[in-house]
Parts: C-alpha cells; sequence; structure tokens
C-alpha cells in the first residue's frame, strides 16, 4: 500500500498533537504535585512558629499567674536540692512491674544484639513494649548519653562506612525500610540519625525504643544527634500523655543529654538543621548541652545578672514535665543566653540561595543562612562539607550552595502517600558521598501519577480549608472591607490579598483559587463560597460561633498550656485555673471574646460539675468537619 | 486611554500569576530555578509549547553564559509576552480526538499499546522511555492491552477541572 507525503505528514502532525498534549497534562500534574508540597510545608513551618510563640506566652504567664501556686513555690524551694538529679531508677523503673500476663519483648540487661532483633520482631508484628521496658531503656540510655561529648568524633573507612539517616519523626516503616536495605546497627555498619526521631508520625516511642536500644548496645558506632523535636515542650501533646508522666520525665532530660552533632572524618559536620554566621563550634563543644531544655524555655534577662553577681537571690522559673512551676535557686539550670541561641541556630536552621544570615521568619527559630555564611563557617573549622536534616525534600535529599550543604531526610510520605520519597547517605573518607533513596508504599505497586497526585492535592486541600474556616471571622471582615460595592464578590487579586494576610501564608493563591473559591465567569471570585461545605463542630450548642471559631483555631496551642498547668497530670483542670489561664490566654494574644462567654463555656464544660473540666475531652470537642466526607477523627489532621 | 489602563491592570495581574507559578519551583528562595523546570512552570500557567518551541524559550531566558539556571528577572517578561498573545494556546478536546482517530486508520475505536509506543516514540517529539511508561500507565486497559481513545480523554479533561 503506497503511503503517501501526505498522509505521512498527517499522522506525524497527529502524534505531534498527543504528546505535546500529554507532555502538557504531565506538567500540569507535576505543578499541582508542587502546590500541594507548598500546602503542607508553608502549614508545618507555619504551626512550629505558633508553637515558637508560645515560649513568650509562658513568659508572660510566669509573671502572672506564679502567685497562684505560691505555697508550692515555697515547698518547691525547700526540696529543690534533695530532687536536683537525685533521680534514681526508683523514681521510674522500679516502680512499675512487669506483670506475667505480659505476652510482649522482654529485654534482658544489659542489652545485646538479640534485644535489638527482639524488638524489630516484636514491634513488626506490632506489639507493644511494657512501660517497665520503656522506662529502664530510656532511663539507661540518659545515663550513657550523659557521659558523651556535645560533639561525637567519628572515622570512616573502607570497611567502615558510615550511614548518616535524617528526620523520622515517628515512621517506622522507614525506619524498618533503612535497616532492610542498610543492614542492622553494628561495629562495621556504623550510623548516624540526624535528629527529629519523634513527633508527627504515630510509631515515636517505637523509634525512639529501637534507636536507644542500638545505642546502648553499640555505642561507640549509633550516634544520636539531637533535633528540634527531641524537646519535651514540643512533644507535650496527648500523644505522650498517653504514656505517662514518668516517660515525659526521663524524655526531658533524655533530650537536653542528646549530642548537638557530629564530626566524620574532621571534615564534615553533621547537625539537625544548620548554622548562623555567629555559630561558634569551639564555644558549643563546651556548653553545658543539658540546660538546653526546650526551645519554649527561653533564658530569662535575670540569668545573665546572676552569673556576674551572685549575692542576688534572684529566682528564675521554669517549667518542667509535670508542669510544676519550679523555682530555681541556683543558676546552673539555665544556658546564657548567647548560648542558648547557639544552639538553636543549629536546631532550627535552614539553607537559602542569598547571601547573608536573617531570622527563619518561617519557624519563628533560628535563621536562614545563605552560600557566604557556609562558607565562611566551613573554613573557619576547616571543614568541607555540612550534611544536615530539618527539611523535607521531595527527593529525600538536596544539594545546595555550591555542595557544600547536603539536606538528608528519611521519612518518605512524610506529607501524604506519595508525597516525597525518604534518602539516607554512605560516607567513606575518600570518596564521595552516595546517597539511596527509597518511598514506603502501602500498595504492592506504584499507582499512576496522576492519583498520586490526586490523593496529595486533596489531602493537602483540605487542610488548607481547615486552616481557611479557623480564621472565618477575620477572614469575612477583611473581604468586606475590599468589596465596597457589597456585591459578594471580589476581584481575583484583592480575594488573593486578604487571603495572604490573614492566614499569613505565603501561597500561590491565584494558582489554587480553583479548589478554594467559585469563580463567576467574569474571573471574580464569590468570596464566601471559601467556607464552604466545612464547618467547625460546636461542643455544646450555646457556644457562640465567634468563641468556637478561636478555640478550634489555637486548639494545639491550648493543648500544650493545659497539659503544662496540668499540674499532677491527672487530665483536669479547675474551671478557676481554665477563667484564669483564659484571661491570661486572650489577653496575651489579643483574643477579643467576651469573659462571660468563656466563663458560660466553662461551666458548661464541667460536665460533672465538680469544678473540673477534663481539658483532653474538651479539645477534642472543636473539630472540623468536611461536608462530602466522614466526620474526622477530632483533633487530628493530616499532619500527624 | 482607557484601553492602556486596562492592559496595565492585566499586566499586573499576569506578572502575580507568573510570580506564584515562578516561586513554586524556587527551592532555595533565590528567585532562580532550574532550567529543567521551565518546561513545567509554561505548562503549568496553561500554555503548550511544543519541544521545539520550549527549546527556544529557554534559549531566550537564558544568561548569555547558561548556569543552568533562569532568573526571574528574565523569564517574566517573555512569560508575561506570551500570555498577552496567548501564544502556545491548549490542544482543544476535538483536535485531540481527531488525532488519535487519524493514527487508527481502521476506526476502531482504540489503538493497540504496540501501536501507541510505535507512534509516540517514533513520531513527532518522541517520548522518552519514562514519558511512555507513565503514560502507558493510566492509558493502558490491561485486559485489551490497549487505549480506547475516547474514554482515554474524557477521563484526563475531568482530572484538570
Amino acid at each position: 500500500v503506497p503511503c503517501s507525503s501526505s498522509s505521512l505528514a498527517v499522522s506525524l502532525k497527529a502524534a505531534l498533537i498527543i504528546q505535546n498534549w500529554y507532555r502538557g497534562y504531565k506538567a500540569r500534574l507535576k505543578a499541582r504535585q508542587h502546590y500541594a508540597l507548598t500546602i503542607f510545608q508553608s502549614i508545618e513551618y507555619a504551626d512550629e512558629q505558633g508553637q515558637m510563640q508560645l515560649s513568650t506566652f509562658f513568659s508572660f504567664m510566669f509573671e502572672n499567674y506564679a502567685h497562684v501556686h505560691k505555697e508550692e513555690l515555697e515547698l518547691r524551694k525547700q526540696s529543690l536540692e534533695s530532687e536536683q538529679d537525685m533521680r534514681d531508677r526508683h523514681d521510674y523503673v522500679d516502680l512499675i512491674d512487669v506483670p506475667d500476663s505480659y505476652n510482649g519483648p522482654r529485654l534482658q540487661f544489659p542489652l545485646t544484639c538479640t534485644d535489638i532483633d527482639l524488638l524489630l520482631e516484636a514491634f513488626k508484628e506490632q506489639q507493644i513494649l511494657h512501660a517497665h521496658y520503656v522506662l529502664e531503656v530510656l532511663f539507661e540510655t540518659k545515663k550513657v548519653l550523659k557521659q558523651m561529648p556535645n560533639f561525637t568524633h567519628v572515622q570512616t573507612s573502607p570497611s567502615k562506612e558510615l550511614t548518616i539517616c535524617g528526620d523520622l519523626h515517628g515512621k517506622l516503616d522507614d525506619l524498618f525500610m533503612i535497616f532492610y536495605k542498610n543492614g542492622l546497627p553494628s561495629e562495621n555498619n556504623p550510623y548516624v540519625f540526624n535528629g527529629d526521631f519523634v513527633d508527627r508520625g504515630k510509631n515515636s516511642i517505637e523509634i525512639l525504643m529501637i534507636l536507644c536500644v542500638s545505642f546502648l548496645v553499640y555505642p561507640n558506632d549509633l550516634h544520636l544527634n539531637r533535633g528540634n523535636h527531641e524537646d519535651f515542650m514540643m512533644n507535650l501533646s496527648s500523644y505522650f500523655q498517653l504514656h505517662g508522666k514518668r516517660i515525659l520525665q526521663i524524655l526531658e532530660e533524655l533530650y537536653a543529654w542528646l549530642p548537638i552533632g557530629t564530626i566524620v572524618d574532621n571534615e564534615i559536620l553533621v547537625i539537625h538543621g544548620g548554622i548562623s554566621e555567629t555559630t561558634d563550634l569551639n564555644l558549643l563543644h563546651h556548653v553545658e548541652r543539658n540546660k538546653m531544655k526546650s526551645v519554649l524555655i527561653p533564658p530569662t534577662e535575670t540569668n545573665r545578672d546572676y552569673d556576674t553577681d551572685s549575692k542576688h537571690n534572684k529566682v528564675g522559673v521554669t517549667f518542667n514535665a509535670h508542669g510544676r512551676i519550679k523555682t530555681n535557686g541556683s543558676p546552673i539550670e539555665h544556658l546564657p543566653k548567647h548560648e542558648w541561641e547557639q544552639i538553636i541556630d543549629i536546631l532550627w536552621s535552614d539553607p537559602r540561595g542569598k547571601n547573608g544570615c536573617f531570622p527563619n521568619t518561617g519557624r519563628g527559630g533560628g535563621c536562614y543562612f545563605g552560600p557566604d555564611v557556609t562558607s565562611k563557617i566551613l573554613n573557619k573549622y576547616q571543614l568541607k562539607m555540612l550534611i544536615r536534616s530539618h527539611e523535607c525534600k521531595p527527593e529525600g535529599y538536596e544539594i545546595c550552595h555550591d555542595g557544600k550543604v547536603v539536606t538528608i531526610f528519611s521519612a518518605s510520605n512524610y506529607y501524604e502517600e506519595g508525597s516525597n520519597r525518604g534518602a539516607y547517605i554512605k560516607l567513606c573518607s575518600g570518596t564521595a558521598p552516595r546517597f539511596f533513596q527509597y518511598q514506603v508504599t502501602k500498595a504492592t505497586c506504584f499507582q499512576p501519577l496522576r492519583q498520586r497526585v490526586y490523593t496529595m492535592e486533596s489531602s493537602a486541600i483540605k487542610i488548607l480549608k481547615e486552616r481557611v474556616i479557623s480564621r472565618k471571622s477575620d477572614l469575612t471582615r477583611a473581604f468586606q472591607l475590599q468589596d465596597h460595592r457589597k456585591s459578594g464578590k471580589l476581584s481575583l487579586s484583592q480575594w488573593a490579598f486578604c487571603m495572604e494576610n490573614i492566614l499569613g501564608l505565603n501561597l500561590p493563591w491565584r494558582s489554587l483559587s480553583s479548589n478554594l473559591v467559585n469563580i463567576d465567569k467574569n474571573g471574580n471570585v464569590e468570596y464566601m463560597s471559601s467556607f464552604q461545605n466545612i464547618h467547625i463542630e460546636k461542643p455544646v450548642q450555646e457556644a457562640h460561633s465567634t468563641l468556637v471559631e478561636t478555640l478550634y483555631r489555637y486548639r494545639s496551642d491550648l493543648e500544650i498550656i493545659f497539659n503544662a498547668i496540668d499540674t499532677d497530670h491527672s487530665g483536669l483542670i479547675s474551671v478557676e485555673e481554665f477563667r484564669a489561664m483564659w484571661k491570661l490566654f486572650s489577653a496575651h494574644y489579643n483574643v477579643l471574646i467576651d469573659d462571660s462567654q468563656v466563663n458560660k463555656l466553662a461551666n458548661l464544660m464541667d460536665l460533672n460539675k465538680d469544678g473540673s473540666i477534663d481539658f483532653n475531652e474538651f479539645l477534642k470537642a472543636f473539630y472540623v468537619v468536611h461536608r462530602y466526607e466522614d466526620l474526622m477523627k477530632p483533633g487530628v489532621t493530616n499532619l500527624g | 486611554m482607557i484601553h492602556k489602563d486596562k492592559e496595565r491592570i492585566i499586566v499586573a495581574e499576569f506578572h502575580k500569576k507568573i510570580k506564584e507559578a515562578f516561586e513554586v519551583f524556587d527551592h532555595e528562595s533565590n528567585n532562580t530555578v532550574d532550567v529543567r523546570e521551565i518546561g513545567t512552570i509554561i505548562r503549568s500557567l496553561g500554555c503548550c509549547p511544543t519541544e521545539g518551541e520550549l527549546h527556544d524559550l529557554i534559549a531566550e531566558v537564558e544568561e548569555e553564559e547558561p548556569t543552568g539556571y533562569i532568573r526571574f528577572e528574565k523569564f517574566l517578561p517573555v512569560m508575561t509576552e506570551i500570555l498577552l498573545e496567548r501564544r502556545y494556546r491548549p490542544i482543544p478536546e476535538d483536535v485531540l480526538l481527531r488525532a488519535f482517530e487519524v493514527l487508527d486508520s481502521a476506526k476502531r475505536g482504540f489503538l493497540t499499546k504496540d501501536e501507541l509506543i510505535k507512534y509516540m516514540t517514533e513520531e513527532g517529539e518522541p517520548f522518552s522511555q519514562e514519558e511512555m511508561e507513565e503514560m502507558l500507565s493510566a492509558a493502558i486497559d490491561p485486559e485489551s492491552n490497549s487505549i480506547h481513545y475516547k474514554d482515554y480523554i474524557t477521563m484526563m479533561v475531568i482530572d484538570e477541572n
């Protein structure tokens, strides 16, 4: 059959059309994927920032709240000496017995590699480790960590390569994957885990246990660096509450004893976050790192005075894991401000392309450091490379600053199924670092790209909408201010402006608009449609919507504050405490809610009419309902 | 006069839209993106250049000495022109359907997997192996090992809206 040149040209053109169309489609899918990631990341950092701001609230609260617990303060002062660092096994481990009926793994101290295997098998079967063992492992780990220096120095060789893992955030499947691909830790297979082992994922305790047990068995070959989430205040959520106050108490100290970083072959610095232009490694080698309790407990100004003038009997005030307001008769409990800031920089900073060093406005702590800062600091200490974690990267790792800074992130699917790969690095002196990627997936094979993108996108839009509904009053006011003609419509530009300003999220609003609002044929936005198909469930009918919205918005802050106030960890606070705390909270956060509203609500929440509120129940009662979905689990978002 | 004002507003809106799309790929927040992402950015803004056209565009926005990165300052005016002139308009659904029908000379309503692979990897601007596998994973009906292009197009169109 003769093939005319014109029919050939036509089929050529047809193929071209299809290819062109497909590439466009694929690119738009990729862009949507990026948008979803941007949403997840912005919200995550905004939340972190919100938590950081709690620290100023706490300072404010101490000044105004301490008098309520005056008697307790007196008692505490007296017992301070006996309590300080006198915590013994008796206070923790021996108080809990393991019953004969317990079917879970039983660890044998001193631990051996058998115990590591035992634990891994047990956790694969989803067994739970008894609290007795949890406490014992944590207690022993703390003891050994205390002997470690601030920076561990490690040497590699061809027969002993070092593996570096980044954030795991409680994602056990990723740890299993790493051990499967790379082998278990041992004398010949050393590891560095670069912080953020816990929080967000649902297996924080399991990961902590595996890492601590491995550390106890191979203390010279399993290295743990502190991350910004190894911070008992950041863990003060109901997740850890479930595991009891004793665990929190030990964690408070264990976290503070985690080394700050690792130095490999005298040329690679491994730390969780980053650096600043003032980073002083010599100083950091010598700080008393265990005094860096939490990012939410900044040093007060008085600490500096105390150092120079011991005659003054200044008393600093701090929280500890049992929420008790502790007085510190001595200065040794706190780091001087500049040392505290040095550590914050290490744990919280992020590299950026712009030269210079700027406050990290995304997270509210640490800084953004440019390539010039990297060069300066690396040169100053004769180092070649900085390996850090702290930021989720789609490929599990990213190289920047001309090859001098590597980000390594080991929690795959961090935001959502399909959001990103995880990775680890293998180092050997004399050769270039090698990267290994993976992605844990529930399905046996990958879903097509469009399905993965759709899953991510729906998830991201969902949590974004929850943000939007939590600011409904403020947004409505802003919209109406712009809507001069009271038409119910705004230009896309005006709508985007309001969203960005009120929510404080730097997102591609125009590109996202079709997912968030109704747009008419002229391209104008029906702004009230921003709130359609979603509402906040009222815990009691009588509660005023603005109050409900405010409480929903500050839900996670309030959770931390309530847990901190709850001095006996009973899960209950008195109506009086609630009222006092709320007064302070609303004053500090400029929340304009009528006191009587709050009082009414407090009384309504006092279900047993016995003067106490179960605050976890209280907070769980505020949750968002998405109209076309099953009821969401209260208090839980996709960020874990 | 009115025309000029209106155009200024339109241009301002385009600028914001382009900036948004660009920033999403600006990982280091220094107003540059990897040159390999430019195609994605342009397409995410609703344009459909061919690979050849894309190649020329990249040459326009690259530095004199290519660095592998494209700066926003160079990208913005070029992209604004494209949007103003409504260049590289997306392929309408019916044109796409006709393209499939042309390849389906026997008018069966489908193409076999092998036929699709042959056309996509041998003609026009050939697919890479990765692109081919990706398209197959969503397009091919595993039972018949063929692509029923009318259904496929309908599904894709729903996706995009």
